[in-house]
């Protein structure tokens, strides 16, 4: 099929990001901002410089996954002893009484997921820019996983929230959030704001271009 | 309804047909959800965002859970362990802990609330449109269902050293968790954003 598909930019139009109404634009209002006359949000064609931040938002989790993974996150005081825990030592001590379930909710939650994502964003932004014509489908469909997933990670996070609540019971045993918690968030935080700023539709422009 | 959409992951255009009952339209291209059909909409999001509001106040009013270690008891509450992690020095954490658990599923149903509950007396509130644009940003950031898992997780860890127990708070947030799900789930934007265009 070589015909032009029928998007909202080959029909100069616009699809508002926020209530999805699709906005006619004459020509002489390209490049100028636009506001949505239904919801009153900023029109764009494809999101603002998708690639840049995104590529700038994956870099900055990428550094930040480093000390979250090697700082701990939880350190148990108790009689005066202290023992710290990373994300991964955690984990094996999961493995180690024999708590399979749920050190396989913490390894792919807090682990597995946030590499993957950002694998499966560096590659979606590579493909887009390298105008690959590869599997569009599929790549949007990692797109919306990568998307949907991402949140999971959050629960490392809560499970130190509530066991400094609940184990605080002064010199008898105390948990303390370590450093490695806040860069954690940070983490999850900033792939979430990554996912947000990559454009899907970006997939499928490569594949028009190459298509005309 | 407006006759056209776009689809919003592959930029293609689709005319809007009316749906079977809770019927989905997909995009032909890329297969992503463009609308679907949510009978009583309106509705059903107002009633659901009520009962949250009520879950809500007992989810944080209530004893959450508590521990019980050889003769002590140390009881605490859903917002105990965000003090705990301020005054423990992170406070970037805790603000994140406190925004993505209390803040935005509170200002999700009290949006909510004051979005619909006129709407459905066709009469608009002031700022309409942001509110509800900023309504429906809160859902990426909203994450009861996380913190549910993370409970579980943390008794687990803790059932051999202590034990646990859980206060009526922890079952007002179970409830909380599906009731919002529900609420955000039955609510249909098209159908909000066409009711207010015509009542504006």
């Amino acid at each position: 099929m070589k015909s032009i598909p029928f998007t909202a930019r080959n029909a100069s139009q616009i699809s508002c990001h926020s209530c999805h109404l699709l906005c006619r634009i004459s020509f002489s209002q390209i490049g100028e901002s636009l506001v949505c006359p239904r919801c009153g949000s900023t029109l764009h064609q494809r999101k603002p410089n998708s690639l840049k931040r995104t590529w700038a938002l994956v870099l900055a989790a990428i550094i930040f996954y480093i000390p979250a993974n090697l700082l701990p996150v939880t350190v148990v005081i108790s009689f005066g002893k202290a023992q710290a825990d990373t994300i991964m030592s955690g984990v094996i001590y999961f493995i180690s009484t024999g708590m399979w379930p749920i050190a396989l909710v913490i390894f792919v939650a807090s682990i597995l997921v946030p590499m993957l994502k950002l694998i499966i964003l560096m590659f979606l932004l590579i493909t887009v820019q390298r105008k690959s014509a590869w599997r569009p489908k599929d790549r949007t469909r990692l797109y919306r996983i990568t998307e949907a997933v991402g949140r999971w990670s959050m629960v490392d996070i809560y499970v130190v929230t509530i066991l400094v609540a609940l184990v605080n019971l002064g010199n008898l045993a105390t948990i303390k959030a370590g450093p490695g918690a806040g860069f954690f968030a940070a983490v999850v935080v900033i792939t979430i704001f990554a996912a947000m700023s990559f454009d899907p539709r970006l997939i499928w422009d490569a594949k028009e271009t190459l298509d005309e | 309804m407006e006759a056209l959409i776009a689809c919003h992951e592959c930029d293609l255009i689709h005319r809007i047909k009316p749906l079977p009952k809770k019927g989905v339209a997909n995009c032909i291209r890329c297969g992503s959800v463009l609308y679907r059909d949510k009978p009583n909409s309106l509705e059903r999001t107002l009633a659901l965002s009520l009962a949250g509001l009520v879950l809500f106040v007992l989810a944080n009013w209530f004893p959450f859970l508590a521990l019980k270690m050889e003769a002590q008891i140390h009881q605490t509450n859903l917002i105990t362990g965000i003090k705990v992690l301020y005054t423990q020095g992170m406070q970037g954490l805790a603000v994140v802990v406190l925004f993505t658990t209390i803040l935005a599923p509170l200002a999700q149903l009290v949006g909510m609330l004051y979005l619909l509950l006129p709407l459905r007396h066709n009469r608009v509130p002031p700022k309409f449109a942001p509110i509800f644009r900023f309504v429906r940003g809160l859902e990426t950031w909203s994450m009861m269902e996380v913190f549910m898992l993370g409970i579980l997780v943390s008794v687990v860890k803790l059932a051999k050293m202590a034990q646990i127990v859980p206060g009526i708070a922890i079952f007002s947030f179970f409830g909380l968790i599906v009731v919002l799900a529900a609420a955000t789930v039955s609510l249909d934007p098209h159908e909000i954003w066409h009711r207010w265009e015509k009542l504006r």
